[in-house]
């Protein structure tokens, strides 16, 4: 098998096309596939759909496919940091499906776990009940939600081998796992690559059978979208 | 008078009991931890996938890895533990949490909560809020009891009915406000505190529903 490939722009090589549904880890700025996006940026693919918890911010992750109108439509639980973002959505020039953010990752766990559909009382009696099966359980209502299964999943971890299997690092981790289980083809872009052998198998976050093409990026960017610190007393 | 900011996250943090699981939305609700006794053990829910969230780091231990759910850089305390938000979620909805505190636009006397959406004016999103409201055994809304104008007068942030869009039905146990605390039972709105200074009246006089005592 060989997963590994030399750059970002050749791990989505034949594998990105116009009007695909694409989904991307990562919280804020936290754990997104940076060297991924900017090559999504490049290969001009557009009209895309895509799935991920926050759309970036201006100039910088997805706000970067924003700027380039390469998206057609995101499904995302928050999108509050990104003025483009909400121009666009406010003139129409894009559609939003917000989910909530539970719901958003359940649909893509579920979606790599072969679940079409499931229940969750996450949203009854709001607009996101709209046009959706309502059921009771035990005597509680439950809307149905369907799962997410994009063609391309799009993550960022810390560690990888040259099997795939992936190990996150801190808060990073969030919705890599599910997005990465969910998608038909999935890329990981990882800081560190080790030999097969070097990562215990019990710490393997993620097993290499959902990630289908690797890409190293050993210093991605990793900009703090709220820097926030304790002052030293007496300074 | 009434409480101020301070004084309510501290009166907030009377709610945390030892060995909580308690996840704080953003806002004057993150800032009920600064209020919490060294005494008490209490585990703090990031929905980004953190159980332990500790104070913001010194400036030289900022790691862009380590966030909360505003976004903001944190620590982890000893004992923290990582998750996917997909197992933070589950943690959620199968009510393994203790407690969520959250701020509001409005309430209702039923304990329908809105805090997600202005239509017309802002594009956020509901992030992790209805999650939560669904899920979270104990739900408590720190909010300011009223909108203050410019001009002196106010708007009612306590309603029969909430005008904006919902995010979750039924959801609110307890309310604290600058004003007081109140809680939402089966007869409606149940005044339990009153802030110092604060009459009957003026709470009546600030709030949409009869209150009961």
């Amino acid at each position: 098998m060989r997963k590994l490939y030399p750059s970002a722009q050749a791990a989505l090589d034949g594998l990105v096309h116009d009007g695909q549904l694409l989904a991307a880890g990562g919280f804020g700025l936290c754990g997104i596939p940076e060297a991924l996006i900017d090559a999504l940026v490049d290969s001009g693919v557009r009209n895309l759909t895509v799935i991920s918890n926050n759309a970036g911010v201006d100039g910088f992750g997805l706000g970067k496919l924003l700027e380039t109108g390469q998206i057609r439509k995101m499904i995302s639980s928050y999108v509050g940091e990104n003025k483009e973002f909400e121009r666009q959505v406010l003139s129409g020039e894009i559609e939003l499906e917000f989910t909530p953010q539970g719901t958003l990752a359940e649909k893509l766990r579920a979606g790599g776990a072969g679940i079409p559909a499931f229940y969750t009382m996450t949203g009854v009696g709001t607009v996101v009940a709209q046009n959706k099966e309502v059921r009771e359980f035990d005597g509680q209502a439950y809307l149905m939600e369907r799962s997410l299964v994009p063609d391309v999943s799009l993550v960022k971890a810390w560690k990888s081998d040259r099997a795939g299997n992936l190990v996150f690092r801190r808060s990073a981790r969030n919705f890599n796992p599910a997005v990465a289980m969910a998608g038909k083809t999935t890329v990981a872009e990882v800081e560190l690559l080790v030999e097969i052998g070097e990562l215990d198998p019990d710490e393997i976050h993620l097993p290499g059978i959902y990630v289908h093409r690797v890409v190293v990026n050993s210093s991605p960017e990793k900009r703090i979208e709220r820097r926030t610190v304790t002052e030293l007393s007496g300074e | 008078m009434a409480w101020t900011k301070s004084e309510m996250a501290a009166r907030a943090a009377q709610e945390l009991q030892d060995g909580y699981y308690v996840n704080l939305g953003i806002g004057l609700p993150t800032a009920v931890a600064n209020f919490v006794p060294a005494d008490k053990e209490i585990w703090l829910h990031s929905e980004n996938g953190m159980l332990g969230i500790g104070p913001f780091p010194l400036a030289v231990e900022v790691d862009a890895d380590i966030i909360n759910a505003g976004k903001e850089t944190v620590t982890m305390i000893p004992g923290a533990s990582i998750m996917s938000s997909d197992e933070s979620f589950a943690m959620v909805r199968g009510g393994k949490l203790d407690l969520s505190i959250l701020g509001a636009l409005q309430v209702s006397e039923n304990g329908d909560l809105a805090n997600w959406m202005i239509p017309g004016k802002k594009v956020k999103g509901m992030g992790g809020a209805m999650d939560l409201v669904a899920g979270v055994r104990r739900v408590i809304v720190l909010m300011e009891h009223v909108v203050r104008k410019a001009n002196g007068e106010w708007e009612l942030k306590i309603l029969k009915q909430c005008t904006l869009p919902l995010t979750g039905t039924r959801v609110i146990n307890r309310i604290i406000t600058d004003l007081g605390v109140l809680d939402i039972d089966s007869q409606g709105l149940r005044v339990v505190e009153l802030a110092p200074g604060i009459s009957r009246e003026e709470i009546q006089a600030k709030t949409g529903p009869r209150l009961f005592w």
